[in-house]
């Protein structure tokens, strides 16, 4: 029973915990309160699950339990009666965690908070720690040692960006049609470096490290699900999905790093390969491509022929449809994760890395995303 | 939305800033005070605008400090810096999004640079 509970905690925390964060988020407007008291929810399943059982809706349950917390709280804390109310006025019977809410056409509350985690207003480094934490669920000492800085060090980075979300009013929610695209593109880039950091992990490193890929593809599938009109979203997914698929034939047993072309294609994983495909091609379909896009295309050329040999770029239609409106695009700005992302600065962003994605089977996507210490200036959507 | 979540406002100073280069470009350019009037018209009628100023040179800052019971004065600014506060703005939003939308329409944004400073409120 013991290990039973153990595994549908973790199952849970897993699966639930961006959900709840960001539900409490929603109704609170504190993001300390959120996490602390969604961190009591899943202690307390882990106290009261092996007496009483695993319930039938374990998010469910997760998501009422943190709520009454925070009712607690703050009724305790006696502070914010206008919060409390607030509270009690959005616990309506229908459970956030339900899933009938999101597809009833209710925004999801994950979505907001990958909004206001990946807004441009926000350095890039903190962009992607934020969305560790409160998207992914990953502790401050997890997202420091998957990036190779002390805990002290991350946990300064976690305070200041929430920080600043609250002194300057960034706002939670999705942003109106005219940013969407410019947004949109800097939770892709957040999604794309924290990829390519697992991706470049060696088979040996660190198991954080090495599971930035799979937290990368888990958010990138809701994302794509929850903004089912953006294509691009839809080419990250793809893109990541292709290139996980190749992840076991990656390296050898000695650890070192296999080139594409010397790769053994058996180990390669079809079914990924097969949605990374059917993705691809269902977001082409909609006649909008960009640099993800693009790269999922080039990747997919790979991914799909049968020999090394047999990869012709040139001659592959989606390849060629989507990187000849996608050139037009990017003009020689090529720069695909985002205005406002890592990539501008660098110069050597998904876009303008190219093939990359079809290299030598090493190494990170583009050769070096990197996350750089400041946000470039963003061309936004304004002026 | 606003910072709490729950409604209301925020509000920031806009510090306009800028090195020579950019204000001999916004004397150069003949249409710039007249869209800085437009800009306040505009950011008035939306009830955004608190209040906007613009700053004389800072060759003619007086800094005061006072250090035990002396008064201090120094002729100039209190940092000897390329870039300067060429003006303010005193803007309330509804949040972040709204003032990054305000500030990227003032005229001065396209020469000068203008910093989005949160009111510390109380």
């Amino acid at each position: 029973m013991i290990a039973e509970v153990d595994a549908a905690v973790t199952r849970a925390f897993r699966e639930e915990w961006g959900q709840i964060v960001a539900t409490l988020i929603g109704l609170t407007g504190d993001w300390d309160l959120a996490e602390e008291c969604a961190q009591d929810a899943f202690a307390q399943a882990l106290q009261r699950w092996p007496r009483d059982g695993i319930p039938r809706r374990p998010g469910a349950w997760l998501t009422t339990t943190a709520r009454n917390r925070v009712t607690d709280r703050l009724r305790r804390e006696a502070v914010g009666v206008a919060k409390l109310r607030e509270t009690a006025m959005l616990s309506a019977p229908d459970e956030p965690g339900d899933d009938a809410a999101a597809v009833s056409g209710i925004p999801d509350d994950r979505l907001r908070l990958m909004f206001t985690c990946c807004h441009p207003a926000l350095a890039f480094e903190l962009r992607v720690a934020l969305t560790l934490r409160t998207l992914a669920g990953l502790t401050t000492a997890e997202i420091a040692r998957a990036f190779l800085v002390s805990e002290d060090t991350m946990s300064k980075r976690l305070v200041r960006a929430k920080r600043k979300i609250r002194n300057a009013g960034i706002p939670f929610r999705i942003p109106p049609a005219h940013l969407l695209a410019e947004r949109t593109a800097s939770v892709l880039g957040v999604l794309y470096l924290l990829f390519n950091e697992g991706y470049a992990a060696s088979a040996g490193a660190d198991l954080v490290r090495q599971n930035l890929t799979a937290e990368a593809i888990r958010l990138a599938r809701i994302l794509a699900q929850l903004l089912p009109d953006e294509p691009e979203a839809g080419g990250l997914l793809a893109l990541l999905l292709l290139h996980d698929a190749r992840r076991a034939a990656r390296s050898n047993a000695a650890g070192e790093l296999v080139p594409l072309e010397d790769q053994d294609r058996s180990r390669w994983d079809a079914s990924e390969i097969k949605e990374g495909v059917q993705l691809l091609e269902a977001a082409l379909r909609r006649g909008r491509p960009g640099p993800y896009q693009v790269q999922a295309a080039i990747a997919a050329c790979h991914s799909t022929a049968p020999e090394a040999a047999d990869t012709d770029l040139g001659s592959d239609r989606r390849a060629l449809r989507a990187a000849v409106t996608a050139g037009a695009l990017c003009g020689g700005e090529a720069e695909p994760g985002g205005r406002g992302g890592h990539a501008r600065r660098t110069g050597r962003g998904p876009g303008a890395g190219g093939a990359t994605g079809g290299g030598r089977g090493a190494g990170r996507l583009s050769p070096a995303a990197g996350h750089p210490r400041r946000s470039a200036p963003s061309s936004g959507p304004y002026g | 939305m606003c910072r709490d979540g729950l409604g209301g406002t925020v509000r920031y100073m806009l510090l306009i800033c800028g090195d020579d280069e950019a204000h001999k470009a916004m004397e150069a350019d003949g249409s710039f005070l007249a869209s800085c009037h437009a800009w306040a018209d505009e950011m008035q009628q939306r009830r955004v605008l608190v209040t906007i100023g613009g700053l004389q040179s800072p060759s003619d800052a007086t800094t005061v400090r006072i250090r035990g019971d002396q008064v201090l004065l120094t002729d100039g600014p209190f940092a000897d810096t390329k870039e300067v506060i060429g003006g303010f703005g005193l803007v309330e939003c509804a949040d972040l999004d709204e003032a990054l939308e305000v500030t990227s329409k003032h005229p001065a944004a396209k020469y000068g640079t203008i910093e989005i400073r949160p009111l510390l409120e109380t």
